[in-house]
């Protein structure tokens, strides 16, 4: 019987095989991961090789394999975000976070993002921080942001 | 049994009637704001928080109401005032120190402030103030799909059943699905998630397969990055998609039915849940629903993230827990879809139009559009126009009614407009006459889509648009045949040594005939359109291509390797601003004298251009500028 972070949701699954990305993105919802030991359990409960479930997980860009940082940023990468200048918010959040996109800052504070698309394009250019999204940024926008966030960290 | 679950409805029905009663003659005020995901990014949250806190602090008494997405996105957030006895008026870009003026105002003063006033949704003439519906983006469009969007509070059930909600889906039910099914043929009405085929063809087919099951899907998984308007449609009027879920299902006869909808929609799919939840309640899903023989059941499926899972047989692979990998038709899902069962999927919008089809009848619906594509069809209008938001227009206006009568125009020139996402096309100024409908469109090299238009000016780079768009497919790309597998990578890596002045002019004849190939050789949607962005370009741009590869130069100032960042001198007042936020110091210059900038250190990254532009004391001094 499946154990940790499976506990809790087992009942609300038939466990059958269908029930995987439904169950992968619930257990990734409790633990902020995909890690290789919840990987083993849901493959001894649903009966699914870990090799497939690897196959379906890392296909779907929804899914990660390492541990978050506290505060997810996503730069969203729409068309009308990358016309309206997203890219180069993108680069402006790398340098100073000193992280590639998929990466976590050292103290695990910061977790950078890009995102294809939040569907607030007329609002572009769009980041999200923490889930909550802030439209119409900039490259100096967004440094003020993470500027306060540190003040009034610091206070 | 039966006749009391028809009766809950028109019980509700009965109570609804007086709920939207009492929001048009409200006895106490009423505050809308708009609280889509799009408003709430610009800031509605606060804004509600700022209404509550104020009401409370002053003792006003007034009820606030959500409502989703009106149209106007660039006008959010939102906020109206319906005092009692008085229409409901509108103001646009309201923060919270606006909203607690504008309560003082209504609520101590009995003024109605004109500043950022948009419009009264009364009578015409009402205290002389313009009416919301004649905003020059709202007068040019036709709200069918959209009718709710705005104007209903979407997680009351109450005010989409006096709005003669689920009135179609019972019209079907005193119907045999054959005539339900001549109605929608009449209708002319076309599958609304790119490439429209025929709704009622599909479902035929999928009726006249012998199976002892059939499955409806809906797919909401709104890939098109560039593109909401299924996102809005859902948050706004929830009842008006699972309406036409029940109508499809019922003429198809299928007893299950899945919501594809994306993870990244939390809204949306909340605002589902709860719907599902009180259709539940009043008997409009499970067994013998409305004491008919028909039943049905719908679930939601979040999608985990994949482009190509708007195409059909990767969506359904990805319902049944695989990858979501597309796989040869025939046998198209009508015949042979879930667990091999057949299965109709159709777009949001596809679904929430039927409503109105049945209700209003073929006739009405196809007095809309043009001969050959019928209705009305929303779009997410965005880039580089005046007014961006979400609109609806019946299908034949031009491109040039859309961008210049809704949207008000450019900033700056106008280039090109890109139609159907990663799947379309750019098209210039010579198309700007053609009407918007599916056979022009084609014709033109792009595609309808799912209805993103995308308005470039002349500060964007149709080489750099074409590498967005292929770098897209390709990353997106699942990798099961070769031809978008490996073709798209290599149609980027031409765009992207293009890009940074290092082309050739063969390299033009290399991309169109890789262009092709992916084209003929692809097994699904995604790699047969993607590089129609590339093909189109090529024809209508190439002179743009020419300027990269022979002069090394980009036109529109885009393309990182062939811009300089330059301080013009004259204009520089020295305020030392730019020096302040350049990352690596390029720029240099004591106080008050025109500052220096080292274009060896400087790394592109556009501080220094934004502080400049939008400072008061700075001025407008630092350029970006293609080189040669």
């Amino acid at each position: 019987m499946p154990i940790g972070p499976l506990a809790a949701i087992v009942k609300d699954f038939e466990g059958e095989p269908a029930d995987l990305i439904p169950v992968l993105q619930r257990v990734q919802a409790i633990c902020g991961y995909l890690s290789p030991e919840t990987i083993r359990l849901i493959s001894r409960w649903l009966k699914i090789s870990e090799n497939d479930i690897y196959g379906v997980a890392t296909f779907f860009a929804q899914f990660r394999f390492t541990k978050p940082g506290e505060h997810p940023i996503k730069v969203c990468l729409g068309t009308a975000c990358h016309v309206n200048g997203g890219e180069q918010i993108l680069g402006v959040l790398e340098r100073r976070l000193d992280i590639q996109p998929g990466g976590t800052t050292d103290d695990g504070k910061y977790q950078l993002e890009r995102v294809a698309c939040l569907g607030c394009c007329a609002l572009a250019p769009v980041v999200s921080i923490d889930d909550k999204i802030y439209g119409q940024t900039s490259v100096l926008k967004i440094q003020e942001m993470l500027d306060e966030r540190e003040k009034s960290e610091n206070a | 049994m039966s006749e009391r679950k028809a009766k809950t409805l028109e019980r509700q029905r009965n109570q609804a009637a007086g709920a939207w009663s009492e929001l048009q003659n409200n006895t106490r005020p009423l505050i809308f704001v708009g609280a889509g995901s799009c408003g709430l990014a610009a800031g509605a949250g606060e804004v509600i928080e700022a209404i509550e806190s104020h009401l409370a602090k002053k003792e006003y008494r007034a009820d606030i109401l959500k409502v989703g997405c009106i149209g106007p996105c660039y006008l959010e957030p939102l906020m109206d005032i319906k005092m009692p006895g008085e229409p409901r008026i509108s103001y646009s870009n309201v923060n919270p120190d606006l909203a607690r003026e504008l309560l003082d105002s209504f609520f101590e003063k009995g003024e109605v402030p004109e500043r950022r006033l948009v419009g009264h949704f009364g009578e015409d003439g009402f205290k002389g103030l313009p009416k919301f519906f004649d905003h020059p983006m709202l007068a040019h469009q036709m709200r069918v799909v959209l009718r709710n969007c705005g104007i209903i509070d979407p997680e009351n059930v109450d005010h989409y059943l006096a709005r003669d909600g689920y009135r179609g889906f019972e019209r079907c039910l005193s119907l045999p699905w054959r005539d339900v099914l001549e109605i929608v043929k009449k209708s002319g009405l076309r599958g609304r998630g790119g490439a429209g085929f025929p709704t009622w063809r599909k479902w035929l087919i999928c009726r006249e397969t012998e199976s002892d099951k059939r499955y409806l899907i809906c797919n909401a998984d709104e890939g098109d990055p560039g593109a909401f308007m299924n996102r809005s449609l859902i948050e706004g009027d929830p009842h008006a998609v699972l309406e036409g879920m029940l109508i499809a299902a019922y003429t198809i006869g299928a007893s299950e039915g899945y919501i594809y909808i994306r993870a990244e929609y939390p809204l949306a799919i909340k605002r589902l849940k709860s719907a599902i939840a009180r259709m539940r309640q009043l008997g409009l899903l499970g067994d013998r629903i409305l004491g008919s023989d028909f039943s049905f059941d719908i679930k939601i499926k979040e999608g985990a993230g994949a482009f190509v899972c708007g195409e059909e047989t990767a969506l359904i692979a990805s319902i049944e827990g695989k990858r979501g990998m597309p796989r040869t038709r025939p046998p198209f899902p009508a015949v042979e879809g879930l667990w091999g069962k057949p299965t109709i999927i159709n777009n949001v919008e596809t679904l929430a139009t039927l409503p109105n089809v049945i209700r209003n009848g073929s006739e009405w619906f196809s007095r809309f559009g043009t001969e050959t594509s019928k209705g009305t069809k929303t779009f997410s209008l965005v880039g580089k126009v005046r007014r961006t938001g979400l609109i609806e227009v019946p299908l034949g206006m031009t491109l040039r009614q859309v961008i210049f009568d809704v949207g008000g125009g450019l900033l700056k020139g106008f280039k090109a407009v890109q139609t159907g996402g990663p799947s379309g096309g750019c098209l210039g100024e010579e198309f700007l006459d053609s009407p918007i409908d599916y056979e022009a469109l084609a014709a033109a090299g792009s595609i309808m889509g799912s209805g993103g238009l995308i308005v470039l000016d002349k500060n964007t780079c149709i080489v750099d648009t074409a590498k967005y768009f292929l770098n897209f497919t390709q990353a997106e790309s699942c990798g099961k045949c070769v031809p978008c597998r490996v073709g798209t990578r290599h149609l980027v890596n031409i765009l992207e040594k293009i890009s940074r002045g290092k082309g050739e002019i063969s390299d033009l004849a290399r991309l169109e005939q890789l262009a092709r190939t992916i084209k003929g050789g692809s097994l699904c949607g995604l790699g047969q359109t993607a590089s129609n962005p590339v093909l189109t370009s090529l024809k209508y741009f190439r002179e743009e291509f020419l300027a990269h590869i022979i002069e090394k130069r980009c036109p529109a100032a885009v393309c990182r390797d062939l811009v300089v960042y330059r301080i013009i001198k004259e204009k520089c007042t020295g305020c030392q601003r730019c020096v302040q936020v350049c990352p690596t110091a390029a720029i240099s210059g004591p106080r008050s004298e025109p500052h220096n900038l080292d274009e060896s250190k400087c790394i592109k990254c556009r501080s220094c251009y934004e502080i400049c532009r939008f400072d008061a004391i700075a001025g407008d001094a630092i350029v970006i500028e293609s080189r040669g």
